[in-house]
């Protein structure tokens, strides 16, 4: 099947507009009549179940968890990029688009783009009006702040708690509705698999996690808003729970999986203590705002460091390496993820690592009090305050900025960060790719949509901060509700799809086999031994820095690993009751297949772009040496795999990608 | 270190329920505690016995999942964190931990330490929200200024992240620090007042007919909760309800 992006003809500024005038609209008395199956409650599926509730549709939405106001959107920290221009420092529509595809490097879809740029504000005025508490300053007007690769302030943000402050907007919104009876709320069920109707989306089998029970639900149409994979590696800045089972099971009924290996490591995360861990954290990347980043210049030192003999503030400032303003003087500290979380591991091969592993950087805001305390006492009229008192007034107001980050980092860490530098070290954090999608983001199964971070649109091959959230909302309360509105309109003589047929049959017989088959099989080992083997092969071969050597190996090494686990994976307990064990096994079923067309995307993709980084395409000489060498003459496309039975049998689809308003070039944040 | 733990073992919601012992050992300071149960619970698995089961999603602290009451604290013993923030180095070698469930009536335990809060989210739907639908031309943002402390109190309020430690903590089993924040945040912004009276009043309507206590003021809702939620706005709470009720 060729693949149509269905991008609407007409000028960039125009196209989304000339869109909305001409589509096909659905009339209030008909919409109640079509029913809509939403998985997933994030920022994404709980704003398109809410503005779709809102506007009429039957909602039928699904979250694993016991509320929809726990996805993991609730954990984004730093904040929410918008086009307002509030602070006069030249931002536009354009440039929030310019600053995305570049951010991107080049390899999202420009419209899709725009489109993101031209709602972003109209995101900030609805979720004030929902009553989201952003911060704001003395005259009452909303703040903002900066984030990495860009040069402008557009970031609002509620303290170190963005995430969940526009999810509670959301889910507000969301409780109106099931409040009405136009949302019907699955908590605690798990989508196992979509089912199909003459090619259409029309249905889901579920499974409630408390009783076990399989359920079938049907609709005109499925949207999946069920996030990212980054739990393929098993560690990673993801909830426990977050997983790839909903997108992974419809690319196995044919919907396309773009660009898998455009994944985000982020560069400042706590790094890792032992064996035993089970997740990582992040410290928002809103922290380089104020912190600077370095390890010691002198490899004595370092060593020094490691073995606890010397401790980062008995190092002079003389002998440290900001290794970041140092290569990058533009940009600093704020350069975007992927070239940050480079340099990070840059560093820490070549030994000057700071902690008991080697592996982890310092974070450190002593500059950042002594500027704001200075501030602070002119402010206040202090005359000839001490260094403590300026210490002091300067880490009251990074306190009031980032305490709560601050306080988490001393929990896990046990070490006061106002006193100590922080420690901090790259982690998987986001997919840029996933489930492929047309501008009205629907996959290549009719009547199937893919919203937020589980579609692979608009990030290219890194997302720049603050973006994920925009993007989440912006498909959930500002495009999806239009473009489903155009499909929809072609149902409004079907009348209501009933789960009594021979497609409901078959597909709920496929998840109940696979269920009885982990009940009944008498393997060994545990689900998690599996899930952390594939995690140790992702980081080791599939992560910052990649080969084609490593990344043979690394489809070989999961096959394996995914055959024992089939053969030697054991499941207490029953079906028919809550049993974490089984969910857990079917969510690392699935990873074990989408981690090796992950490497297999890595292997195709022979060269570097964003978070995707080639050891076999970097610039030899020049200003640029030793930097990611895009390839736009044979890479500027999008891989679209189809699914064949075996990951490595997948086939690649090429969507080219055109960029008419946007010139190419090779990022430069020197 | 080498613990022992006492756990709430349950089915299911109509089993009677037990207390059960289990031993650990080799377990790091560094560790948080659901890390340790994560070895517990492999330990299980590989014995063939099935693992605890109990709420988690985040570990970072801001998804409310986790509800864990250890040894007669929700949330365990340090302070101002969640259950999944919790280290272990809290702890020491030889220690016996008591691992229990939220107890309280308005919710009922699904599974060993799984208990039921939908009684938050059917007071949340009788009230909790700004009526207002997504339309693409709301006014503009800063067409409409909040003062910045207004604005910084509703957000102390909004940090509540539902986990339900409040309820747990109370002796009465009391609600009234999780519906007090939730009103709180709406009532300090002009955004949605006109309907800031039947707001207040569905929203205590629901958390009575869940079958939460009342408030006696001791505060260990307070102490307890994660995200230091004050008792201002149960005073707030109470404001609102009054002046809702005489204005009618």
């Amino acid at each position: 099947m060729a693949l149509d992006s269905k991008v609407p003809e007409g000028p960039i500024k125009d196209k989304w507009t000339t869109y909305k005038d001409n589509i096909n609209l659905v009339n209030p008395a008909n919409k109640r009549h079509i029913d809509i199956i939403v998985v997933g409650t994030g920022l994404a599926g709980g704003s398109a179940a809410a503005t779709l509730a809102e506007l009429g549709y039957n909602v039928k939405a699904f979250a694993y968890q016991d509320s929809p106001r726990r996805a993991h959107s609730i954990a984004a920290q730093g904040g929410i990029n918008a086009a307002k221009n509030y602070m006069g420092d030249g931002d536009s529509n354009y440039r929030l688009f310019y600053d995305t595809v570049k951010g991107g490097d080049y390899r999202s879809r420009e419209a899709n783009v725009y489109r993101l740029a031209e709602v972003s504000g109209n995101i900030i005025d609805q979720c004030v009006a929902q009553g989201v508490p952003f911060a704001r300053d003395y005259g009452g007007l909303l703040d903002n702040r900066s984030f990495g690769g860009v040069l402008v302030s557009r970031t609002f943000y509620a303290k170190g708690q963005t995430g969940q402050q526009l999810l509670l907007g959301a889910y507000s919104a969301m409780n109106r509705q099931i409040a009405r009876g136009k949302i019907e709320m699955f908590n605690r069920h798990e989508m196992l698999d979509v089912v199909k109707v003459d090619g259409k989306a029309r249905g889901i089998i579920a499974r409630n996690l408390i009783t076990g029970e399989i359920e079938r639900h049907s609709a005109h149409a499925v949207v999946i808003a069920t996030g990212g994979y980054g739990n393929v590696y098993f560690l990673s800045t993801n909830a426990m729970g977050s997983n790839a089972t909903a997108a992974w099971k419809i690319h196995k009924k044919g919907a396309y999986f773009a660009n898998p290996c455009f994944t985000q490591i982020h560069p400042t995360c706590i790094p890792r203590s032992g064996d035993y861990q089970s997740k990582l954290t992040l410290m928002s990347e809103s922290l380089r705002n104020d912190g600077r980043i370095w390890v010691p210049a002198k490899l004595e030192d370092a060593k020094a460091i490691q073995q606890g003999k010397l401790k980062p503030t008995d190092i002079a400032e003389e002998d440290r390496d900001y290794y970041l303003e140092r290569r990058y003087p533009a940009f600093g500290n704020l350069v975007p993820r992927d070239v940050a979380s480079r340099a990070a591991k840059e560093r820490c091969d070549a030994g000057y690592g700071v902690n008991g592993t080697g592996e982890a950087v310092y974070l450190d805001f002593a500059s950042a009090f002594v500027r704001y305390g200075k501030e602070q006492a002119k402010i206040h009229g202090i005359k000839n305050a001490s260094d403590a008192e300026i210490k002091k007034l300067g880490q009251g107001i990074i306190e009031s900025k980032y305490g709560n980050l601050f306080q988490m980092y001393e929990k896990i860490i046990a070490e006061n960060p106002y006193e100590t530098p922080m420690m901090i070290y790259p982690a998987t954090h986001y997919t840029m790719g996933g489930v492929w999608v047309d501008y009205n983001l629907m996959t290549t199964v009719e009547g199937l949509y893919c919203i937020g971070e589980a579609n692979f649109s608009d990030h290219g091959a890194n997302r720049l901060g603050a973006s994920a959230l925009m993007q989440g909302l912006a498909d959930g309360y500002f495009v999806l509700p239009y473009t489903i509105g155009d499909y929809l309109s072609n149902d409004i003589r079907t009348g209501k799809i009933s789960t009594e047929t021979k497609e409901f049959d078959e597909v709920e017989k496929e998840v109940r086999d696979r269920i009885e088959f982990f009940i009944n099989n008498e393997g060994t080992k545990s689900v998690d031994h599996f899930h952390k083997r594939l995690g140790k092969v992702m980081w080791d071969k599939v992560g910052m820095s990649r080969n084609a050597k490593d990344l043979t190996e690394a489809m070989a090494e999961i096959k394996a690993i995914r055959e024992e686990f089939w053969k030697e994976v054991k499941v207490p307990g029953t079906a028919n009751e809550m049993n974490v064990e089984l969910e857990k096994a079917g969510r690392v079923a699935d990873f074990l297949e989408l981690g090796e067309l992950f490497a297999k995307d890595a292997l195709e993709r022979n060269e570097s772009c964003g978070g995707h980084f080639r050891e076999e395409s970097v610039e030899l000489d020049g200003e640029q040496k030793g930097e990611a060498k895009r390839n736009d003459k044979d890479y500027a496309f999008v891989s679209a795999w189809e699914y064949k039975g075996e990951p490595a049998d997948a086939v690649l689809h090429k969507e080219e990608l055109e960029f008419k308003d946007i010139e190419l070039k090779q990022r430069s944040y020197k | 270190m080498d613990l022992t733990l006492k756990i709430w073992r349950q089915k299911d919601s109509q089993d009677k329920g037990q207390m059960v012992d289990y031993k650990v050992t080799d377990i790091s300071e560094h560790m948080s505690f659901l890390e340790m149960m994560d070895v517990l619970n492999e330990q299980l698995v590989n014995t063939g016995e099935e693992p605890v089961a109990f709420d988690h999603d985040c570990r970072e602290g801001i998804c409310g999942m986790c509800s864990l009451y250890i040894n007669g604290e929700a949330h365990g013993p340090d302070r101002g964190i969640t259950t999944c923030q919790l280290h272990m180095r809290m702890f020491n070698d030889g220690d016996t931990i008591t691992i229990e469930p939220w107890r309280a009536a308005a919710f009922p335990v699904i599974k060993d330490l799984i208990v039921d809060r939908m009684a938050f989210e059917r007071i949340q739907q009788a009230g909790g929200y700004i009526s207002v639908n997504t339309s693409g031309n709301t006014q503009d943002a800063n067409s409409l200024p909040i003062s910045k402390h207004a604005a910084d109190e509703a957000m102390d309020a909004a940090t509540c992240i539902g986990c339900g430690a409040c309820v747990a903590s109370c002796k009465n089993s009391s609600a009234m620090l999780f519906v007090g924040a939730k009103v709180s945040q709406y009532a300090l912004l002009p955004q949605g007042q006109v309907e800031a009276a039947d707001r207040v009043k569905n929203m205590v309507a629901q958390m009575d007919l869940e079958g939460f206590g009342n408030c006696t003021n001791t505060g260990a809702c307070e102490v307890e909760c994660p995200k230091g939620i004050s008792l201002e706005n149960i005073a707030r709470m109470n404001r609102e309800f009054m002046s809702a009720n005489i204005k009618g």
